[in-house]
């Protein structure tokens, strides 16, 4: 199964939850927290944690893509 | 809802400090938009379900102007950290908020956060042998729950720690219900201010390493930074929000976590559940406080009910955080949830900056708590453990603890 990942920065508030929880796909801009997407096409191993973060960002600025 | 129904006196009484008041679920499923009285008299409108309380708090129709003239007031006894002089002077809402946001938000990345564990674990593991060193029982909120988050967030700000004793009095003023009269209050935001202007006006002359030096360097508003009158209310609001809500909330999941033995003894056998275990004491934390109020600038519907222009919407994040439509056995603490998406911290643009702090400071003391205290437990039944009272944000008095 493959899984995309796609971030909207203008809605992000930087609470960092996404970079907590896979640090592998998500990290944060130095000048102002923001998100920024380090990998859209994560390996399997990681797309439980993928989705979790989705799923607790609090501004719904991360979209998982599954086919 | 209709308005005849019974006005309820809001916060609720729990029956023990753990344990949840019975009117959330009651709510939830009968009367998920109720009408309350706040401690200060004024009526206000209580939303306790996840969908709506998860929506309003994203919502910018939901205003944080409790200034407004015919806001509710939560206190009697004065303004504080939600409706008072402060709250005007960062904007709200909109890019002047979110400039302000950008511009503090860099010092609290998660990257960060990760960075300075060791040094928080230092913190926590010397705080713990001090305890120790005092022989049981011991109080762990003044031995490590309130020391940590004030040693922490001192050093981000570059203020001493030694001051500690006065800003917990200045931000309990701040977080005032009913424990103070106004006219202490007003003293205490007085003092709080005045040693905050100074320390501005000091790392003005001598920048340090720290926060605030960084963020007068980055220059006045028209070069994109902050006014000095911005720059010591920031000062001031994270000091509060770095230290009060902290302290309170280790004091309560290493409660939750012992109350019921199996769970610590569960966590000593599989520390890597830790970071599940406090999303977990976060999103059960019975004892959170008032919630968060919103101000409606114009008619908005919420649930079916109409909520008329004027009025104030208190969002009950703890009852939402056990709402049956939304968590599994959500009544039951599960140290392996996940995901977790619990409204501890809020929602939307707003929810709270520092919570990645927060998450590594929880994470770090239970880390250590299970290291070097295996043998933990509390040292009173948990019927006696007791609230604070009389302020917006809930802990428990003391945590009576042996080993």
């Amino acid at each position: 199964m493959s899984l995309r990942v796609s971030v909207d920065q203008t809605r992000c508030c930087g609470a960092g939850q996404c970079v907590l929880t896979v640090p592998e796909v998500f990290d944060q801009r130095e000048e102002d927290g923001i998100v920024v997407l380090l990998e859209p096409a994560p390996a399997e191993e990681l797309h439980r944690a993928v989705r979790e973060a989705a799923a607790v960002c609090p501004t719904s600025t991360i979209t998982v893509h599954e086919d | 809802m209709t308005t005849d129904e019974q006005l309820l006196n809001y916060p609720f009484p729990g029956e023990t400090a753990l344990e949840p008041p019975a009117e959330w679920e009651r709510l939830r499923e009968q009367c998920p938009v109720a009408h309350v009285r706040l401690p200060s008299g004024d009526q206000a409108t209580l939303l306790t379900k996840y969908d709506d309380v998860k929506r309003v708090l994203a919502d910018p129709r939901f205003t944080r102007r409790l200034d407004a003239p015919d806001a509710a007031r939560l206190s009697a006894e004065g303004d504080g950290v939600f409706s008072g002089e402060m709250t005007k002077i960062v904007p709200d809402t909109g890019e002047g908020h979110q400039h302000w946001r950008r511009l503090v938000a860099k010092w609290f990345t998660a990257k960060r956060m990760i960075a300075l564990r060791p040094k928080m674990t230092e913190i926590a593991e010397r705080l713990v042998d001090d305890m120790v060193a005092g022989g049981a029982p011991g109080d762990l909120r003044a031995a490590l729950g309130f020391p940590l988050p004030v040693y922490v967030i001192c050093d981000m700000l570059g203020v001493p720690a030694e001051d500690r004793d006065r800003f917990s009095h200045w931000s309990d003023a701040l977080l005032n219900l009913t424990r103070y009269t106004k006219a202490e209050t007003e003293a205490s935001q007085l003092e709080f201010f005045q040693y905050m202007s100074e320390h501005v006006t000091a790392k003005r002359a001598e920048p340090g390493d720290d926060l605030l030096s960084e963020l007068i360097a980055v220059g006045p508003p028209e070069e994109g930074g902050l006014s000095d009158l911005q720059i010591v209310v920031t000062g001031m609001g994270l000091l509060v929000a770095g230290h009060e809500t902290t302290a309170n909330m280790i004091g309560k999941m290493v409660a939750m976590l012992l109350s019921d033995r199996s769970r610590w003894e569960r966590l000593l056998a599989d520390p890597s559940l830790v970071r599940t275990a406090v999303e977990e004491a976060l999103r059960l934390d019975a004892n959170a406080g008032i919630g968060l109020p919103r101000y409606l600038r114009e008619e908005i519907e919420v649930s079916g009910t109409t909520l008329p222009r004027g009025t104030t919407v208190i969002c009950s994040m703890a009852s939402a955080n056990r709402d049956e439509g939304v968590f599994d056995a959500a009544a039951e603490m599960n140290m392996t949830r996940s995901p977790n998406p619990h409204l501890a911290f809020g929602s939307g643009i707003h929810s709270c900056l520092g919570q990645a702090l927060a998450r590594t400071e929880l994470q770090v003391v239970l880390e250590v708590l299970l290291r070097k205290l295996p043998t933990l437990e509390l040292a009173v039944p948990q019927e006696e453990l007791r609230r604070v009272e009389g302020l917006a944000v809930g802990g428990l008095s003391e945590l009576p603890v042996r080993w």
